[in-house]
């Protein structure tokens, strides 16, 4: 009975929740621009319920598909009575509107998170960016409710099983992924609703960037594992070994990771040095604004869709309106009430600030860049101009001399000082640290790989070049009193204890860029793919490895038959090993998959791939040497790591008395008309 | 002033976006003109379905209007399409059609159990033909005009509705 | 065919995902060359080749019947002896421009190409414009608006051999 009534449960906390996102979207807002302090009170406890309501609804649906109910839709499309326990859990976001519901979760999640940890703002500030997530909440519950409810029943005709779950999603990497993936998607709610706060507010002086750098380095943090495990997980279930497509839906996560990227080192200069106020705000707006494109991208089917498949298009448009009025409201907002002057702290051509400002226009041509290969041949198709493909080529074409520009800057960045550094003193600092990488980054290549190459030159280049200025970066930050020789050991040490871990985590950050470079280098130039023909008992060489297929047996899983074959890898010297890969075939429904045989390691994988067998009983392989292919994900935790360091900082915890003095004064008057400009520019 | 429109121009490049995006809506992203209309029909040089030794090359399409269809008996769409072709060779139009990547058993089998609108079949068993036509999937059709160059073009099955509002003002309007 | 739409649909939905409107399988091939030179050919070629018919795959990756007609139509042009350019002309004029994912540079796609270095160009003239108003400012500031070139430099170099020493305490702990 139980059983029966989960769907209905759960639909009915999602229209709770959805009334109190609108009760928390309209009163707090109301509440601050009339100054009542009761109805700004309200944002919190609706946040709360929110979140209470959302939990209890996304329980119900993960209960439907424990107990496997297939009378629910979105079950019997998505599970199977044979599926694990562990993928009928991750199902749940297994589809479209399983995820949304996820996505949802997460931003009253966010909220919530907000609610609690932001309580020492300013009542009215608090207020507005309760108030802003709520607007997005409501818009996207409504989404939910009116166009992809998860909980449809199909009575009464109840299936007797599920269709299964996809089976490349029957896979750890995808159980993490998405989570990961919206968590930082949604996480630029955040500074989203901070910034149109302090504009709604006309508040927008540097506090409100103290307040957002946290959730943007979580929120960019999240960002960054998720890519990098949608990354990881294509490398090893898409059975290519490819880590990268630049295909349209990695884009879309792509996207708001570059903006928010920039957002993050333009809330530094903004907090820092009272700069570039608007275009901070501008990239807060632009950075949600991606990834609510990348939803709609993703969701609605204008770019990925194949004609088999046929899009609800109501969803699309909701998407799109939903689109439409958020970022087209924030950016009027914003037109209408961001100050005209800025404020004028003065830098040099060499200074902290002006390679800041060049870090962030290269990251925003980077975005556009990826943006506009993306949209391209929607624009032209629009303008009936026809079909045409943009891919791989183009975008590498773009993003390595992109890529080499800004890690140029970005050498030099931690080094100079804020407003002004001498030329000549950065030079001197630097000089060492450039020689040693062009020299390394040359000889390099002729050592691993025995020829000179231009790509791998350059990657290593601009690896080293980061590295070792930070190194030396580190080592003059360390250094105190020259003359004190005596006492270097421990003046050394308290050098190393009077950094803080937001530098910490800046270094951690830039150094995960230069090992993600590294691997991209390497991987793409040392590469060995071959495809080969064996059967059982045959062996073939490939990159100094000899693969011999020495059985083959059928096998049975839970929801799926496959052949296995063991491949035994020798190398001379070393001892030998064996790789199972397979090949399934699921059988609820009735699609293929081959399960790659990976042997990790960090200078290099090995990489078998089980293909098809042939007409005369031989198999086909497709065997890959992948040479620090790990480089790539390792250097994306590492700056999701640093990410993380900075946030923790002394720094932030060091917030709430802070803003306590902050809050004794008057707020400031909000008004809901804009300034006119006499008052501005007086 | 001046700076306060220099703050819209954000604003406006997204109100672009989004007309752009709308229209991307109602578009069919895999719908694409094929690249060889307005050009010449590909040269070929192959045996007729029904006899081995009969060989047929582009003249067969010189002289009047052609819809050219490519089918195989292995696609099943391609069962559907037959009772529209059939009508359209009622009402005069004249029909060739590609077996392709097909056995010559199983095509003729194919015509004896669905009917046979074609005045005569090319058979393309490597589907040689087929992929200078650019074909990526049957059925395919291409409206070949009377000097033999392609005039139009339709991806997947002809359904009674394409019939009368497509191929036959396609056809009457080549014809002239 | 339902299962298959659901699972197209699926696939479309994903958070991130690419893959092929056939089969979840990426090809595996024995193609052989005597010529290695040739490998890396094909293996660049059938990288930059989209098939048609799948969502969006290179011809190389993707398991579908076209793909591999393509494939094998690439490698046979390459025994022959053609250029790259003639082999990727041979797949535009059946499939269209659709079929490069390195799109040519035409009237139609000097924005695609030309924009981003037109971004970087407008950027470095944005560092120069902020730089020169704000050094002014700076000088204005600091009370060193009146001193000459020559004067200007040494007080540079005075500073900085202070800035120096003091340079570790004032540095620390901003990470942007």
């Amino acid at each position: 009975m139980l059983i029966r009534i989960f769907p209905e449960l759960g639909h009915f906390a999602l229209i709770l929740a959805f009334a109190m996102a609108v009760l928390q979207a309209v009163v707090p807002l109301w509440g601050a621009a009339t100054r009542r302090p009761l109805w700004m009170a309200f944002a919190q406890p609706m946040a709360w319920g929110q979140f209470t309501f959302l939990i209890l609804s996304y329980l119900s649906l993960t209960a439907s598909f424990a107990l496997d109910d297939f009378s629910v839709a979105y079950v019997a499309n998505n599970s199977n009575s044979l599926l694990p326990w562990y993928y009928k859990l991750s199902a749940v976001w297994g589809s479209h509107e399983g995820s949304v519901l996820l996505w949802v979760l997460i931003l009253s999640g966010w909220s919530f998170a907000v609610s609690v940890f932001s309580r020492h703002l300013p009542r009215d500030m608090l207020a507005r960016v309760l108030g802003v997530m709520g607007w997005i909440s409501s818009g996207f519950l409504l989404f939910i409710l009116l166009t992809s409810n998860p909980f449809e029943r199909l009575l009464p005709d109840v299936p007797a099983d599920g269709a299964d779950l996809n089976p490349l999603l029957q896979d750890f990497g995808l159980i993490v992924h998405p989570p990961m993936l919206y968590m930082g998607y949604v996480g630029f709610s955040v500074v989203f609703a901070f910034a149109m706060a302090a504009l709604l507010g006309g508040r927008l002086d540097s506090a409100w960037t103290r307040w957002a750098r946290p959730w943007t380095n979580v929120a960019w943090a999240f960002l960054t594992v998720g890519i990098a495990l949608g990354s990881w997980w294509a490398y090893y279930e898409l059975g290519w070994g490819g880590w990268w497509f630049w295909d349209p839906v990695e884009n879309a996560s792509l996207l708001p990771w570059l903006a928010g990227t920039a957002l993050i080192h333009s809330l530094a200069v903004t907090e820092k040095r009272g700069t570039f106020k608007n275009w901070t705000v501008l990239l807060a707006i632009f950075t949600f604004s991606l990834s609510l494109l990348g939803t709609f991208l993703v969701r609605s089917g204008v770019l990925t869709s194949v004609h088999a498949f046929a899009n609800d298009p109501s969803r699309g448009t909701f998407i799109l309106v939903l689109l439409g009025v958020t970022v087209g409201l924030s950016l009027a907002i914003f037109a209408l009430r961001a100050p005209k002057v800025q404020s004028l702290a003065g830098f040099g051509w060499l200074s902290r600030d002006s390679l800041l400002l060049i870090n962030n226009i290269l990251l925003v041509v980077m975005t556009v860049t990826v943006l506009l290969g993306t949209i391209y041949p929607l624009l032209l198709d629009g303008l009936g101009l026809g079909k045409i493909s943009v891919g791989p080529p183009y975008f590498n074409a773009l993003f390595v001399p992109l890529t080499a520009l800004l890690c140029l800057f970005m050498g030099l960045g931690p080094l100079a000082r804020w407003k002004r550094m001498p030329g000549r003193e950065l030079a001197r600092r630097l000089a060492v640290s450039a020689i040693v990488a062009v020299v390394t980054a040359a000889v390099l290549p002729l050592f691993y790989g025995g020829s000179f190459s231009l790509g791998v030159t350059l990657g290593w280049l601009l690896a080293l070049w980061l590295v070792l200025s930070l190194v030396r970066d580190v080592f003059d930050k360390t250094r105190h009193g020259r003359s004190d020789k005596a006492r270097k050991g421990r003046t050394r040490l308290a050098g190393f204890r009077k950094l803080t871990l937001a530098y910490w985590g800046m270094v951690l950050g830039h150094l995960g860029l230069a090992v993600t470079i590294v691997g991209v280098a390497m991987v793409s130039h040392y590469n060995v793919e071959r495809n080969v023909r064996l059967a059982p008992g045959g062996s073939v060489d490939v990159g100094g490895y000899q693969f011999a297929m020495t059985g083959l047996r059928e096998r049975r899983g839970p929801n799926y038959t496959a052949d296995t074959a063991t491949i035994e890898v020798t190398r001379p010297g070393r001892s030998s090993f064996t790789m199972q890969p397979e090949k399934r075939f699921y059988v609820a429904s009735g699609m293929p998959l081959s399960d790659v045989a990976l042997r990790p390691g960090l200078f290099g994988d090995l990489y078998v791939a089980l293909g098809e067998k042939l007409d005369n009983g031989d198999w086909s392989l497709r065997i890959q040497l992948k040479p620090f292919v790990r480089w790539l994900w390792l250097g994306a935790l590492m700056m999701a790591a640093g990410g993380i360091l900075a946030v923790i900082d002394r720094r932030y915890r060091r917030a709430p008395r802070r803003s306590a003095a902050l809050q004794t004064h008057e707020p400031m008057p909000s008004r809901l008309v804009p300034p006119s400009p006499t008052e501005v520019t007086s | 002033m001046k700076r306060r429109l220099l703050l819209l121009i954000p604003l406006l490049l997204f109100a672009v976006l989004v007309v752009f995006l709308y229209r991307g809506l109602a578009k069919d992203p895999a719908a694409r003109d094929s690249a060889l209309l307005a050009r010449d029909f590909p040269a070929f040089s192959l045996t007729t379905l029904g006899d081995p030794s009969r060989m047929l090359d582009r003249s067969l399409l010189e002289g009047q209007v052609t819809l050219v269809n490519v089918w195989g008996e292995w696609c099943p769409t391609c069962k559907q399409e037959m009772p529209q072709l059939l009508a359209l060779a009622d009402h005069g139009v004249r029909l060739v059609g590609v077996d392709y990547k097909d056995t010559r058993e199983n095509g003729r089998r194919f015509l004896d159990e669905f009917g046979n609108p074609f005045e005569v079949s090319l058979f393309d068993p490597d589907g040689t033909l087929g992929f200078d036509l650019g074909v990526y999937g049957a059925p395919e059709s291409f409206l070949v005009d009377a000097d033999g160059v392609i005039r139009y073009h339709h991806t997947g099955y002809i359904t009674p509705q394409d019939v009368d509002d497509v191929i036959l003002p396609e056809v009457k309007k080549w014809q002239q | 065919m339902a299962a298959m739409t659901r699972w197209l649909m699926l696939i479309c939905l994903l958070p991130i995902v690419v893959l092929s409107g056939a089969a979840a399988l990426a090809a595996i091939e024995v193609q052989d060359f005597d010529d290695p030179a040739l490998i890396q050919r094909y293996e660049d070629l059938t990288s930059r080749l989209r098939c048609p018919k799948c969502q969006n795959e290179s011809i190389g990756a993707s398991n579908s019947p076209i793909a591999a007609d393509m494939r094998a139509r690439v490698a046979a042009l390459l025994r022959d002896g053609q250029s790259d350019r003639q082999i990727e002309n041979a797949m535009v004029s059946r499939f269209g421009d659709y079929a490069l994912y390195d799109p040519r540079l035409d009237t139609r796609t000097w924005l695609l190409w030309g924009l981003p270095f037109g971004l970087v160009v407008i950027g470095a003239c944005v560092v120069a414009a902020f730089v020169l108003r704000r050094r002014r400012l700076e000088d204005r500031e600091s009370g060193i608006d009146g001193l000459d070139e020559h004067e200007r430099r040494r007080l540079e170099a005075l500073t900085s051999r202070h800035d120096a020493g003091s340079q570790a305490r004032r540095n620390d702990g901003e990470a942007p």
